[in-house]
């Protein structure tokens, strides 16, 4: 069967279960506007807290994910905080980075060791950095849409994934994240009204990649990085006053 | 893959004398029971969340036109592409047309249900094109040629020892030698054999475990990374999903994603879980360029507006068959088809018919757990039991069982025959069995005796128990 037959194959078959015809216009109306409401389902409380519990609870989500969290004060203090990273764990001082323009501004040059290449990841690369765009309490996730200046294969190849996150970016629930992207992201491909907003691929994160198929006994590092460590820059002043 | 379910019996009967997977079953199966227990207790909203994701998705199927027709349109709008399908051959043609017109020769796999269910695997290879599972169980049990006995822990009714076997015999570049001391060992050689499958692969096949209308995007859920991996290096991306995986918006599938991996693995949310929307955007450094849906019914819109609807609320968390004492002593591979458990017996009938799949929901103790943990509540008993009057409207079941259930029936209606009989039974139960208390055989009830001993009834009915309890308390 053609595609285009089995397309109307498929909906007549639909309908004729439903024991109703195409939906009527003011029916279709209500869910065209439900879709532009995109209403919020019960939102856990356990995110409902002050600045600074939220950003605690993502280090604490983070932790017992099995990922890393280090706070640093001030963006000017990441390069060493990697280089520092690298040497406790006896990793390599070659990384890929993403090519963002957070990232980009960053003091590296104070660190001469490290070297710096900007791009997508590929097989051979150890470390990678990725800048997060957003981050969610709830459960110590990441949020990583794609885009030029953030390549997905930075979030996949590489043993030991770095990713810088600012604290004003931390957010209590999923739908929060969601809501920066929708203020924030033009789409140039997918046009508003729906889906104005979304890249190719969002990732969200939650720890480093594991495995549970041999014998259901957790594994850390199956095909994604086995460790993921998290700079966490403290930008957020109503987090850091409380 | 050709069922085997009408020899459920014999499969079961096999199973329960399997000791490698009696010991995997034993290990196992408590796991998922705790995890599931702790995750669910440390989320006070976990039922609020339950009642939410039921509601959207009753009001997704009865609008499931409306969201299709959007959400392909949005898939458009993204540059990505929809091929509808009405029929498992339909999906397969249209996966090998997609492989040819890119050249492919080979291919890397997420894992995906839609997959086994449409059998594209032997299909690509009897087309020249190899496909390399890449989750680590699908991979190992590709490997050993097998179906997966478990529908998030394919496999599942494997030990480590099945593990070392197989790799030594597939990895036959690596030493000889070599020692497996842990499972990590194990773990980092399939990382580094699969490494160069994904980067050598032409074309990345992933489920979906949602398709979101509003965006026209899929979502993925994995913990390896291997389904992102498979969606991210190829030249070309498809997704097969079946019909059902339809939300409208992204706060809906955030409420189904909560009850999600808290139903599978006990975890609050899986490792990785990826929204992908069409096919590399202009500057994008990495991505597919194309990226294709093969959007499956296979039966499934003829369960809409009928009594088996509800079953197309489930979200394939496994958590029915994770608690189900019958899939607990059997495994999944006694199912003889690609759904086992609780769920499975409800939905194989519907895909393959009930005359091939009657024994399933047969296979029942009708406990009722699987309800109980079911995020979407779906009420997988009443519908086993729907399945069980189809069976015995159109004849299928034994004769045997005919029989005797017209027998019963006989008798529940004469409600004097059915005491004096039952009466008459008890006493004469009860006086042959008064020294051990139970039957070690019996006549017409070897079908339990040949198992377990049967107590003996202690002489009297329930009815005329009942009756001297309430005169005693008056």
């Amino acid at each position: 069967m053609s595609p285009a037959g089995s397309r109307a194959l498929i909906l007549a078959a639909i309908r004729r279960n439903l024991g109703r015809g195409p939906l009527p216009a003011d029916q279709a109306a209500l869910l065209h506007a439900r879709l532009g409401a995109h209403p919020r389902g019960p939102i856990p409380a356990r995110s409902r807290l002050s600045r600074a519990g939220q950003l605690a609870l993502f280090v604490r989500n983070v932790e017992k994910e099995y990922g890393t969290v280090i706070r640093v004060s001030d963006p000017t203090a990441v390069p060493a905080a990697v280089a520092d990273y690298l040497a406790q764990q006896n990793l390599p001082s070659e990384l890929v980075m993403a090519p963002h323009p957070e990232l980009e501004a960053l003091p590296w040059a104070e660190r001469p060791l490290l070297h710096i290449r900007t791009g997508r990841a590929e097989a051979s690369d150890v470390v990678s950095v990725q800048q997060a765009f957003a981050a969610v309490a709830e459960t110590g996730t990441l949020m990583l849409p794609s885009a030029p200046e953030r390549p997905t294969t930075l979030n996949l190849l590489a043993e030991t994934a770095i990713v810088v996150l600012r604290a004003s970016r931390v957010v209590g629930a999923y739908e929060d994240a969601w809501d920066l992207l929708r203020a924030e992201r033009r789409d140039p491909v997918t046009p508003a009204p729906t889906g104005g907003f979304m890249p190719r691929n969002v990732m969200l994160v939650t720890g480093p990649s594991r495995s549970a198929d041999i014998e259901q006994s957790l594994e850390l590092g199956a095909h994604g990085p086995r460790r993921l460590h998290v700079v966490l820059i403290d930008d957020d002043e109503a987090a850091s006053a409380a | 893959m050709l069922p085997t379910s009408p020899a459920f019996k014999k499969n079961a009967t096999a199973a329960l004398a399997d000791v490698g997977l009696q010991r995997a079953l034993e290990r196992t199966k408590p796991h998922f029971q705790e995890r599931r227990a702790a995750a669910v207790a440390a989320l006070p909203e976990f039922e609020q969340l339950r009642e939410a994701g039921r509601g959207i998705k009753n009001h997704t199927l009865a609008n499931l036109d409306f969201y299709l027709e959007t959400w392909a349109d949005n898939v458009a709008r993204a540059g990505g592409e929809v091929h509808w399908c009405a029929t498992a051959s339909d999906a397969r043609e249209a996966v090998l047309r997609i492989c040819r017109s890119a050249g492919a020769r080979t291919v890397t796999k997420g894992k995906s249900m839609i997959s086994e269910e449409i059998g594209i695997n032997d299909f690509l290879e009897a087309n020249g094109i190899t496909p390399v599972e890449t989750d680590l169980g699908e991979y190992i049990i590709q490997l050993g040629h097998e179906p997966p006995s478990h529908i998030i822990a394919p496999a599942f009714h494997l030990n480590r020892e099945d593990w070392e076997t197989r790799f030594r015999k597939a990895h036959k570049d690596l030493p000889a030698d070599r020692v497996f001391r842990e499972r990590r060992d194990l773990l980092t050689e399939a990382r580094g054999e699969l490494r160069q499958r994904f980067l050598a692969a032409d074309v990345g096949i992933t489920g979906a475990n949602f398709l979101i209308a509003e965006t026209g995007s899929s979502v993925i859920v994995t913990n390896e990374g291997n389904g992102d991996l498979t969606q991210t290096l190829p030249k070309v991306h498809i997704v097969l999903a079946s019909i059902e995986k339809l939300v409208p918006t992204i706060e809906d599938a955030s409420v189904l994603l909560r009850l999600l991996a808290r139903s599978a693995t006990g975890q609050d949310f899986s490792v990785y879980t990826t929204f992908s929307t069409g096919p590399r955007r202009p500057g994008d450094r990495d991505g597919p360029e194309q990226y294709h849906v093969v959007l499956l019914d296979n039966g499934r819109s003829g369960m809409l507006g009928g009594e088996f609807q509800d079953m197309l609320r489930c979200i394939r968390c496994a958590a029915c068959m994770n608690h189900c004492p019958v899939y607990g002593a059997i495994g999944g591979h006694a199912y003889g088809w690609v759904y086992p458990g609780p769920m499975g017996a409800v939905l194989t009938p519907t895909l393959i018919g009930v005359d091939k799949a009657g024994n399933l929901p047969n296979a029942s103790t009708f406990c009722g757990r699987c309800e109980s943990v079911c995020p979407m509540k779906i009420p997988l008993p009443a519908m086993m039991r729907h399945w069980r009057e189809r069976e015995f409207e159109r004849h299928l079941s034994p004769a045997f069982a005919r029989r005797n259930l017209g027998l019963w029936a006989w008798f529940a209606r004469r409600p004097g025959a059915y005491r004096l009989v039952s009466r008459a039974a008890a006493f004469t139960l009860g006086l042959l069995g008064r020294r051990s208390g139970r039957f070690r055989r019996l006549p017409l009830a070897q079908g339990w005796t040949r198992g377990r001993d049967l107590p003996a009834p202690e002489g009297e009915t329930f009815f005329a128990r009942y009756r001297h309890e309430s005169r005693s308390r008056r």
